[in-house]
Formats: C-alpha cells, structure tokens, sequence
C-alpha cells in the first residue's frame, strides 16, 4: 500500500529526513515514535505535500502512485488524509458545508457524480452516529471555538467522510485528557478496515494502549532506527528513546 | 471645404429641431462632448417637461463650476469628460445568443445563471426571449392590483410627474457632490418604485425583471418611495459580468422610507474591472442615499462588489425620524489593479436612532481597497446607538487594505461602538483546505466565502448563491 524509499527531505535548506524506508501493507497500522526533532511531522507533512518541505531524494507511493508529483488536493483524492495536530480554524465556514465542500472535490477528482444535498445528508448522519457526534458540533464553524476534543473528533468525522485508503495521525493525542484520546482511539478503531492503512504518529505510548499497531517503528534523525511490533513501544516507555538515538 | 459643426450645430442638424425641442427625433446617438444643447437634446429626446430640463440645466451650471472629490484614495488620470458619449440610444440587439461573446456566455455558465436570462443578458432582443416577457408581465399585473408602481423612471416622469417633482433631489441634492451633480444633468434612465401606504411588496424588485433597455447603467437613476408602513426589497445589477464602452459610471439612488416603513437594498455590481495588466475598466462613482423620514422606519444596503476599475461608492442613511434604523452590509472585493473607496454614512438625527455597519473587505494581487465610513451624531439624537465592524482580508502580499472611520457624535448620550480588524489567509488554512480536497483556488474562494459570511446571509437566497460564485469567479489567478 504506502511504500516509501530512502526519502530524503528539507526545510529551508536544513536536511530533516535522511533516507527513510517504510512499508505499510493494506489492512495495517503502523506507529512512528521518536523523540523531538526526529523528523516525525516533517515526514506527514512531506507526504501529504505541504509547500516549504523540499524533496531532495528519493519516492513515495501509494498504491502505485508517486505521491511525490501531485498537489496536496490530488494526493488527497488518491486516498490520502492527514489527521491533524493542529486542526486549523475556518472562520464563516461551516461545519456541513465543508465536509460537503470536501467531499465532492474528492469525488470529483476521482470522476464519480457530485452528491445532492439531500445525499449527502444521509451519509453525513450516519457517520455523525457510528462516531456518536453531536449535531451542534456541526452547526459551527470548522474548529472555531473547538476544545482541543472536538478538534480531534472533527478530524475523525472528516476521516469517516473522505473514506480514505491511507490516514496519517500526526500525534493526535496532543493536548487530549484520558477520556478524550480514548473517545477518538474509538472512532479511529471503527475506521479500521482490511483495505485501509495507518501511520500513527507519536511522542507518547499512552495512545497505542487504545490504538492497538501491528508495528511500531522508532524514527530519530530523520531514519527509521529501529522496528518491532506492539511490546516495542512499552519498551521505549520504560527505557527512553536515549539508547537508541545515541 | 467646409468648416467643422460645431456641438450645437451638429445637435441640430441630427435632430432637424427648429423652435424648441419637439417630438420626432430620429437620431440616437448625440455627439461627444458636454454642453447645454447636448442636455436639451436629452431633454427633448425623453420628451421631458420644461421644469426637468430647468432642472438640468440648473445642474450642469453648478457642476461647471465644482471641484472633484479629492478625499477618496483612489487615482486616476483626469477625466475628459468633453471626450465622452452622453447620450446613446441602445446598442443593435443580436438575433440569438450564438452571436454573443463565448467568454461572457463561459461566465454564465460557472455563475449559473437561468438560461432564459443568458439571453437577455447578453443583449439578445427581448421579443426572442419568450420567458422573460411572460415573467414580466405577469409580474406587473400583480403588482398593479397592489397599487405598486414599479417602472422606468423615464415612464415615471411621464406618470407620476408629481411624485418625481416632490422626491427627486430631495435625498441627494443637484449639487450633493459632482458625480451627482452630473448625474443630475444628463441623467438617461433608471428604476423608480413607488410602494402605497401599509402594502409589503410580495416579491422581490429585479431589474432582472424591468422589461427595459438594459443599456441605462451610465448614468442610471433610481428613486424609491416607501410610504408609511411599506416594505420593498429591490436588487440592482447582477451577477454576470458587465460590459460597456462607457467608461464613466455616476449613478444617483435615492431612497424614501416613511413612518414603520422598510426598504432594503441589494446590489451586486460586476462591472468590467479591466484586464489583469488594469488596462480599461469602468469607473463607478454612485452616491446612493436613504432618507428614514418617518418615526421607526428602516432602511438596509446590502452590497456586494466585485467589478469596476475604480469604484467611489458610500451608500449611506439620514437616519431622521426617531428609533429609525440604518443597516449597512457590505463585501468590496478587488484583485489585480483594481481600486476601490467604498463605506457608507449614518447621519444620526432623530432620537433612539441605531445604525449597524458591517464591512467586508478583500484585497487580492495589486489591488487597493478602503473602506471609509462616518457615523455623525446630531445634537438631538438622544440615546443613538451605532455599531461598526470593518474586517480586512489580504491575499498575497502586494494588495492593500485601509480602514479609515469617522466619528463625530455632538450627543453625550449616544454610543458608539468601532471593531476593525486586518488578517491574511494563513497557509495553515489553505493547506488544510487542499489536504481535504480542494484545489488552492476552491480554498481560497471557500476561506473568502466564509470571511463574508455575515454580510452575504443578508442578500436574498437565489442572489446570494450566485454572488458565491462569483467571489470564487473574481478571485480567479489571485494566488498560486
């Protein structure tokens, strides 16, 4: 499914990534943790093509496509969604007419009808259910005036409309209090699915205890130093990332 | 060899006029140039009484000698206004819209507009276009069994001579400031409205659906009387893109709002703004004036602006009649080399009176766009209260955006409230736009759409959809 190769990347001409290789097979989750500075955001930023992230080497594809070559929108439309740390507020936008926005900008892309109004409504519900999400929380703006879960359940609801192949989390539980993160672990969980995969990005072990990975990679100084499955996180836990990045 | 005619000369010879000015004119077009006979010849041509043409005459006398308004921050070349069309009777119609402009027909297409006002639009005649003269016609017959008048103002003056007699210039004086005063002398047509006591105009006021020329917008009149306990909603413009080889636009409104009367206003002007390198373009400069004469009466502007080179526009309310209320909600977008000077006025006279003031400004590529507003409080205005909010947003960094509020409040009692604020649209909020889907160009109009949220929910719905669009349409190359 996500197949990087020896990516190398920059910011302002300081060198971030440093020849990644990473695979997620259809069906899988992964976790990326690392210590401040590894590189962690810049490599979900790099994939999902925000400007000012230079790539100097190496690829990135999705089921076959070069992610490398597309605009953000077109990445997005291939079946790519970032959940992000920072959901980013839109005021006078609201909630419904965005995901409707979205929504048909994507099915546009990938040359399917637009959706009716009254279609949409439908698909918008039941998802609003399964994620158990208020009505209210879309009668407001996009994210203005969101405590810090609303942001994040937001971005679930988003991730359930936009029905991607391939979800980033770039540390979604940031600035969540216990029930919060267990609340959006949930809607993540609901999204799993044999031809969807995720990268889970975090600082803290805390959210893979509700978001169970099949692997977990250790990213320091811009490469993947170290890969095992769940038990490798609770070890890092316990020891620190020191061992490991020295 | 003969010598050139002279303006007068030439008036003459194209109207064959021996005493006076008299009926039967074949010509339509006068020559360039403005003068006494080019007014007469007006006059003559729309059949008017002796007093209107005392009246333009009266007017361009004053306007010979006045200055031009200097405080706008705007610039352009001085206007020759000797070198300039003042009369011109409608273009030559097409037979059908394949004979149109394919770019003014693209337009049409992304604005959405109804196919039977394609037509029309585009200057197809209007005896091809079926729809529209069925709709028109229904249309006034429902409102004659209302008493409603609603017609040229050139029928009007025919009409009505006694309700343009007692309200024309009674808002907006002859000598109000020079686009006006010009206004005044060679003034071609326009829409006059008149709403009888106690009756709510069932529908909305188009002059979508003025079975008239549409090429009046020069130097366009318009006059709408409200009496006691009225309501009329009235839409100008439109949506589509507007063209004309008139590059002078002084257009005159004037609204009457009795006692518990309402009348709000909706506009969307989309003159051409020139091309991207701002070469051409119309300059608009309108002075729209609402008068609230009667105890709680009210008047709304809601504009949403788009096009024009340059436009110089303060829609503005004499808030006279006590607990009276003036609202002004307004959108001025510009992009390439466009200017734009736009706000409003609030003249608080009478006691209680409010006024609210919501102004959305977006500036995009080399553009220059102010908002100017003065809310005055008179002596006698106990208890007035205003409110204002002036919200500025910039895309890209060669665009300007200035704020400049006036206040004079001569009532102790009065409060006044001013909120401004200037932003950009942030990367953070496009990229989370794109990651979604959009495309930079659907963000940004979304983002804009969004910034104007307060003021477009105030237009009608169907008029409100397509000025949307057309945000999206007049933002087009402003980034990436």
């Amino acid at each position: 499914m996500l197949k990087i190769k020896n990516l190398t990347a920059e910011i302002d001409g300081k060198q971030i990534l440093n020849g990644l290789d990473l695979e997620v097979k259809a069906g899988e989750v992964h976790a990326i943790m690392g210590p401040n500075g590894a590189g962690k955001s810049t490599l979900s930023y790099v994939l999902s093509g925000r400007d000012g992230y230079d790539v100097t080497g190496g690829t990135a594809e999705l089921d076959g496509i070069n992610l490398l070559d597309l605009n953000p929108n077109e990445r997005a439309a291939a079946g790519l969604f970032l959940a992000f740390q920072y959901p980013v507020e839109i005021p006078g936008v609201g909630m419904t007419n965005f995901l409707k926005t979205a929504l048909n900008s994507i099915r546009k892309a990938r040359g399917q009808n637009e959706l009716e109004a009254l279609d949409f409504l439908k698909i918008l519900k039941s998802r609003q259910k399964e994620l158990g999400i208020a009505d209210d929380m879309l009668k407001r703006a996009v994210n203005v005036g969101f405590s810090g879960g609303e942001k994040k359940r937001n971005e679930v609801l988003q991730m359930a409309m936009l029905e991607p192949k391939f979800c980033i989390l770039d540390e979604t539980d940031s600035g969540l209090d216990i029930d919060a993160l267990k609340i959006v672990a949930d809607g993540v969980n609901k999204l799993r699915a044999p031809d969807r995969g995720f990268l889970v990005i975090t600082h803290y072990q805390r959210l893979l205890d509700y978001i169970v990975p099949d692997v977990v990679h250790v990213l320091a100084k811009g490469k993947i130093v170290k890969t095992g499955g769940a038990e490798l996180a609770k070890e890092l836990e316990a020891k620190g990332y020191a061992e490991l990045v020295a | 060899m003969s010598e050139p005619l002279t303006v007068a000369e030439q008036v003459q010879a194209l109207n064959k006029y021996e005493a006076g000015f008299v009926t039967d004119i074949e010509s339509d077009k006068a020559p360039k140039g403005l003068n006494e006979d080019i007014i007469r010849f007006i006059s003559a041509k729309k059949n008017e009484p002796e007093w209107l043409l005392e009246w333009r005459l009266k007017s361009f006398e004053h306007w010979k000698k006045m200055p031009e308004p200097q405080w706008a921050k705007i610039s352009h070349p001085p206007i020759d206004y000797q070198d300039a069309y003042y009369y011109s009777a409608p273009k030559a119609k097409l037979n059908s819209l394949d004979e149109a402009d394919p770019k003014l027909l693209e337009t049409f297409e992304k604005l959405g507009v109804p196919m039977r006002e394609r037509a029309r639009l585009a200057g197809v005649a209007v005896d091809v276009v079926f729809d529209s003269v069925s709709v028109a016609t229904t249309f006034k017959e429902d409102l004659n069994k209302l008493g409603i008048i609603f017609c040229s103002i050139s029928e009007a003056i025919r009409d009505h001579p006694d309700l343009i007699k007692k309200y024309m210039g009674s808002v907006v004086p002859f000598h109000d400031n020079k686009h006006a005063c010009l206004n005044s002398a060679v003034f071609t047509d326009g829409s006059f409205v008149f709403i009888p006591e106690g009756v709510r105009c069932p529908m909305e006021l188009s002059t979508y659906f003025r079975i008239n020329e549409i090429n009046t917008g020069q130097f366009e009149r318009t006059l709408i009387i409200a009496e006691k306990g009225a309501y009329v909603s009235y839409l100008e413009g439109c949506t589509a893109p507007m063209r004309d080889e008139n590059q002078l636009h002084a257009a005159v409104v004037e609204l009457i709002a009795h006692e518990d009367a309402v009348i709000k206003y909706s506009t969307v002007q989309n003159w051409y703004p020139g091309d991207e390198n701002g070469k051409g373009g119309i300059y608009n400069f309108v002075t729209k004036r609402g008068l609230c004469a009667g105890a709680r009466s009210k008047i709304s502007w809601t504009q949403v602006e788009t096009g024009s080179a340059i436009t110089w526009k303060y829609p503005s309310c004499v808030l006279k009649g006590d607990d009276s209320q003036g609202e002004f909600y307004s959108v001025a977008i510009t992009n390439n080399f466009q200017q734009a000077d736009t706000g409003t006025k609030m003249i608080h006279m009478g006691a209680r009176t409010r006024s609210r003031i919501i102004a959305k400004t977006i500036s995009a590529g080399k553009s220059d766009s102010t908002y100017r507003g003065l809310v005055k409080i008179l002596a006698g205005a106990d208890g007035a209260r205003n409110y204002t909010q002036c919200d500025s947003l910039l895309v890209g960094d060669e665009c300007g955006a200035h704020t400049v509020p006036y206040i004079e409040s001569k009532n102790p009692r009065a409060k006044l409230e001013h909120e401004a604020t200037t932003s950009k649209i942030s990367d953070d909020q496009l990229f989370y736009c794109q990651q979604r889907g959009l495309s930079e160009e659907e963000a940004v109009a979304l983002i804009v759409n969004g910034f104007c949220r307060e003021v477009m929910q105030n237009l009608p719905m169907e008029f409100a959809v397509e000025a949307q669009k057309l945000i999206a349409i007049s933002l087009e190359g402003s980034v990436g």
